[in-house]
């Protein structure tokens, strides 16, 4: 075991990656000499050479789609866009091309890549640099997209999305990049290297996708989250009174509905959170599942609790983010539902 | 049917830079030609008989600080505009100190600065007319200062305050103002440059007498949105200058990267059949020469004309950057091209309408009127303290009319 922020754990999976399977490059804006903006890919050319790990120009379409084409080739692409805001440009290769390259060939071409992007906001990024656009990947079938919350998972999630025979969309949330951020924006940092979860093993190892796992157990509610809200919902939890059940979704599609359909059927009351924009959210999603699968065993209707349906503010960043304040009062407003 | 095993096997190329960290700058491979030696053609001329000027640096000042050449001739800025011109450029360097040393005290969350560039867009704002419409990237603040924008307005914004006319919802340096002909700032890459072909599109469409800037980096012209614009512009004649700042680095990646095997930014014109200059970035009287002429061409319907300004990024690409990671520290010293208020000064001083001291006395007074307006900004708030938007603010504007459901969301965030 080895102490790792996120970033670490990232390049780590990068160069175990790497080193195992000479079929996998990298490349992105600045991810070649310099090693990305958030450093995720530090060294990696200097080991493996610049046709292995490289800069691209800057267009984001070109990145995916230049991956797309090495994917069928034969090679696994490990690809990274700046940030999830840029990564419209490219919308149109993801959709239209990686999702359906193997049903539309009936398996003649796949593609084996993984696009990776820091998602989400809490650093004062603004509209450009604060963005959470899952649901604009688990929407489209033929994607499967995965939403990390700690360094151990980071790693694991990684290795298996690049083992994976399909197109994976790994979204980072950036503000977890160094440390458990619990939506408490005023108070001081927390490192990686005092929480349990910046313990990741050495060498090769999976966290297989489409495998939940339960953060915090409870019996009054179950909160259904992913990435940093995870650790807001460990927040709100604790500063509730609220018992709640946290699960970490950790993969949105395919979705672990065992582990959600057990919990929430044992608890009765469910939230679903997420930092991205309400309307037509993913959280629309994991309601709907729930209430199919569920609703036999629903004391209370569904909550959701997400980013209010603006652009992401500057200034406003704060009012914004859906912090444990809120969170907490949404659990307790679950749970007086009688 | 050839035999592929007869010759080697394919390798994949990844340029590089000339030099890095640790290594001599070195920019003995930039041609650059003798001030005033490029030739000025009519601003009808026929495209396929100028395509040499995309290969060339258009260059008015030389090292003794004359303005010599037909682009010199063809200028008509009396040494009252050229000293205004130079207190545009100096006011935006000691801006850019300020607001660079306010991020370090954390009175705004990130900031970009222009240090090398200020002539490009303090010069070619000069060419443009009320109603013309610019659509900047990030490091053309300029455009802002020389069309009158006040100071006190961008700092404003800067610290996201009270009075910040984007009202705390944009990025610092993310300005619009559509009374300065200054279109709102994206963040995003080369979405604008299209945007800039479609408002000249307009105006044409209209009848209208008003043209359009578009603007770019090295970097971004890789980006599909720079094509369509040059296919939009060749298709309709827009009436548009399409501008591209080749600052020589995209953060950490250098300009061959986004170049590939084109011998330069401008030639990504000819492709397209549009006229296409290179010039001097850092030479405000050739900036002011090539974009009269271009506004020109624009002006009397005979299309839009490409321009790349040679420059060079002195300082990082923004306050999360620290450019010695992927270059030699002193690679800006080695720039060959110089400094461009310093370029002016000199010209001014050898029309004799300027001296070091007046330069001086200058730097003083415009740091004084920038320190009080920093403070008037400071009064009102910066990001952590003071006065801010009222986050009631943060759902307005999403539509005209805000819909039931955004109303909802407002009266469950408590306003």
């Amino acid at each position: 075991m080895a102490r790792m922020t996120m970033i670490e754990a990232i390049r780590d999976a990068l160069d175990v990656a790497m080193g195992a399977d000479p079929r996998v490059v990298v490349f992105g804006e600045d991810v070649g000499y310099f090693g990305g903006v958030f450093r995720c890919t530090a060294g990696l050319q200097a080991k493996y050479g610049k046709t292995r790990c490289f800069d691209t120009p800057i267009n984001e379409s070109g990145i995916v789609g230049a991956g797309i084409g090495m994917a069928a080739y034969g090679l696994k692409p490990v690809v990274e866009i700046q940030f999830a805001d840029y990564v419209y440009p490219a919308y149109d290769q993801i959709v239209s091309e990686a999702a359906r390259l193997r049903y539309r060939s009936a398996g003649q071409f796949t593609c084996p890549m993984v696009v990776r992007m820091p998602t989400g906001g809490g650093i004062f990024g603004g509209q450009t640099h604060s963005q959470s656009p899952e649901a604009l990947f688990t929407h489209v079938t033929g994607l499967k997209t995965v939403v990390p919350s700690n360094p151990r998972d980071a790693k694991g999630l990684l290795l298996s999305a690049i083992a994976d025979p399909d197109p994976v969309i790994f979204l980072e949330p950036k503000r977890l990049y160094n440390g458990p951020f619990d939506g408490h924006h005023d108070r001081p940092v927390t490192a990686w290297k005092t929480h349990e979860l910046g313990e990741v093993p050495e060498g090769h190892y999976t966290v297989p996708l489409g495998k939940a796992v339960v953060r915090r157990q409870g019996q009054a509610a179950t909160i259904l989250t992913y990435g940093t809200m995870v650790h807001v919902a460990l927040a709100a939890a604790a500063e509730s009174g609220v018992d709640a059940e946290v699960i970490d979704l950790r993969t949105l599609l395919p979705l672990d509905m065992e582990t959600v359909a057990a919990s929430v059927s044992k608890t009765g009351r469910c939230l679903v959170l997420h930092e991205a924009t309400l309307t037509s959210g993913y959280g629309a999603e994991l309601a709907a599942l729930v209430q199919a699968e569920c609703f036999w065993h629903l004391e209370a209707p569904i909550r959701r609790v997400a980013g209010w349906d603006t652009p992401y503010p500057h200034t406003h960043e704060w009012s914004y983010f859906p912090g444990p304040a809120r969170v907490a009062e949404a659990l307790r407003q679950l749970v007086e539902v009688a | 049917m050839p035999d592929p095993d007869a010759l080697p096997p394919l390798s994949l190329t990844v340029p590089e830079p000339e030099v890095r960290p640790g290594g001599q700058p070195d920019f003995s491979h930039v041609a650059i030609p003798r001030a005033g030696t490029v030739r000025r053609p009519p601003v009808d001329a026929d495209p396929e008989e100028i395509r040499d000027l995309a290969f060339t640096i258009i260059r008015v000042m030389n090292r003794e600080g004359e303005a010599v050449g037909p682009w010199a001739e063809a200028l008509d800025f009396t040494p009252d505009d050229l000293l205004e011109g130079l207190r545009h450029m100096m006011t935006l360097r000691i801006y850019d100190a300020r607001m660079l040393n306010a991020q370090r005290q954390q009175k705004t969350s990130f900031y970009m600065q222009h240090l090398g560039e200020e002539a490009i867009s303090c010069g070619f704002q000069r060419a443009l007319a009320p109603g013309d419409m610019n659509f900047p990237t990030y490091r053309q603040a300029g455009l802002l200062i020389a069309a009158g924008y006040p100071l006190s307005a961008m700092m404003n914004q800067v610290f996201s305050n009270a009075e910040d006319p984007m009202r705390g919802r944009q990025l610092p340096v993310c300005y619009s103002s559509r009374e300065h002909g200054f279109f709102t700032i994206s963040g995003n890459l080369a979405t604008q440059y299209i945007q800039a072909v479609g408002w000249a599109m307009a105006s044409a469409i209209s009848g209208d007498r008003k043209i359009s800037a578009a603007w770019i980096g090295d970097g971004s012209t890789a980006e599909s949105d720079f094509h369509a614009a040059l296919v939009f512009a060749s298709t309709y004649k827009a009436p548009v200058v399409l501008n591209v700042v080749n600052n020589q680095w995209a953060i950490s990646t250098f300009q061959g990267i986004a170049r590939g095997g084109s011998g330069t930014f401008a030639a990504r014109g000819l492709g397209f059949g549009i006229p296409s200059l290179r010039v001097d970035g850092n030479d405000y009287l050739a900036v002011l020469a090539v974009a009269k002429w271009a506004t020109e061409r624009a002006r009397r319907n005979l299309g839009p004309t490409m321009i790349e300004y040679v420059t060079y990024r002195a300082g990082g690409h923004s306050t999360s950057d620290d450019p010695s990671a992927y270059r030699p520290a002193e690679e800006s010293n080695a720039w060959p091209l110089g400094d461009p208020i310093l370029r002016l000064k000199n010209h001014l001083i050898r029309l004799g309408v300027w001296s070091d001291d007046r330069h001086a006395q200058a730097e003083a007074e415009i740091l004084a009127e920038i320190t009080a307006a920093q403070k008037r900004a400071e009064a009102i708030g910066t990001l952590h303290h003071g006065q801010h938007p009222s986050p009631v603010d943060m759902f307005e504007d999403v539509y005209a009319e805000m819909p039931p459901h955004l109303l909802k969301q407002r009266h469950e965030a408590g306003f």
